[in-house]
């Protein structure tokens, strides 16, 4: 239940939000009908649960965001450097990452931070690990440090 | 006021200009598919995302700057999930990567060639549910 009411909650304000309709009472009413409604085919869809709608990694994404918009910022610094380079030094390396994850929400945040990071691609998944792509050896080795990892398993709060 | 607002806008948009630049000439240099993919992703995230904060600066605090907001959240949401499809579909079509070091020992170069070298497969095939 309570899923559903944050889904309706998040909704009606990206409604407002793109709408721009603050004052008409009507127009309001017809925005909370089309919410509900959505909320409604969701539901039924069974789509409404903890990893539909996670609100708890929504508040820990507060401090997670700003962390992995860093390192993204810090790789595309290093790619470029690689790029621009005349020599193109690049060592492209394949390893499985292992991941500490219990949910698959938590795996996909892990993969898709993974992937986001300009250096290193998630390939494939299985039970041992994530199959990273990486344009650097030193890529993979900052993954098996499993900063990354720690963070990401913090910010699914499984345990 | 206006004049430091626009500076730091136009500082933006000129940064995800040059790396859009350089993730293109990334694109060309590259060897092969999957390191080009990385030099794609330079435009994904720094590129698409400085010039979108730019324009956020722009528009100031209104409604088309939360619309720009979203249109960079979507897009990061979005991003990484063609990524991983695109070298997902190519390693699984047997395009190998080039002159790469592979540390997992061969074990994992794509579903369809342990079918043809009749090897154990990985524990990984598609379709396969895990659980």
């Amino acid at each position: 239940m309570i899923h559903a009411v944050a889904l309706g909650g998040m909704l009606y304000v990206l409604w407002l939000l793109l709408s721009g309709y603050w004052t008409d009472g009507l127009l309001l009413s017809l925005g909370a009908v089309s919410t509900v409604l959505c909320v409604l085919t969701a539901r039924r869809m069974g789509i409404v649960d903890r990893e539909g709608v996670p609100i708890r990694q929504a508040i820990r994404a507060v401090t997670y965001w700003p962390w992995l918009a860093w390192q993204v910022i810090l790789s595309n610094i290093t790619v470029a450097k690689i790029i621009l380079n005349p020599k193109l030094p690049i060592s492209p390396t394949l390893a499985i990452v292992p991941y500490t994850q219990k949910t698959d929400l938590g795996q996909v945040i892990f993969a898709n931070s993974i992937t986001l990071t300009p250096g290193t691609i998630s390939v494939d998944m299985a039970l041992d690990g994530i199959l990273v792509h990486a344009l650097e050896g030193s890529g993979i080795d900052d993954l098996m440090e499993g900063e990354m990892d720690r963070r990401v398993t913090a910010f699914e709060g499984e345990r | 006021m206006e004049l430091i607002v626009d500076l730091i806008s136009w500082a933006c948009i000129l940064t995800g200009g040059t790396f859009l630049l350089t993730g293109g000439i990334g694109i060309l240099r590259m060897p092969d598919f999957y390191t080009r993919i990385h030099a794609a992703s330079l435009m994904d995230t720094m590129g698409a995302g400085m010039i979108l904060v730019g324009l956020i600066f722009q528009t100031g605090f209104t409604l088309g700057s939360v619309k720009l907001l979203l249109v960079l959240l979507f897009l990061i949401l979005t991003g990484p999930v063609s990524t991983h499809a695109l070298a997902g579909a190519a390693l699984t079509a047997g395009l190998r990567p080039k002159n790469t070091d592979d540390r997992t020992g061969g074990t994992f170069m794509g579903p369809m060639t342990h079918v043809a070298e009749n090897d154990p497969p990985h524990p990984d095939l598609i379709g396969e549910d895990h659980r």
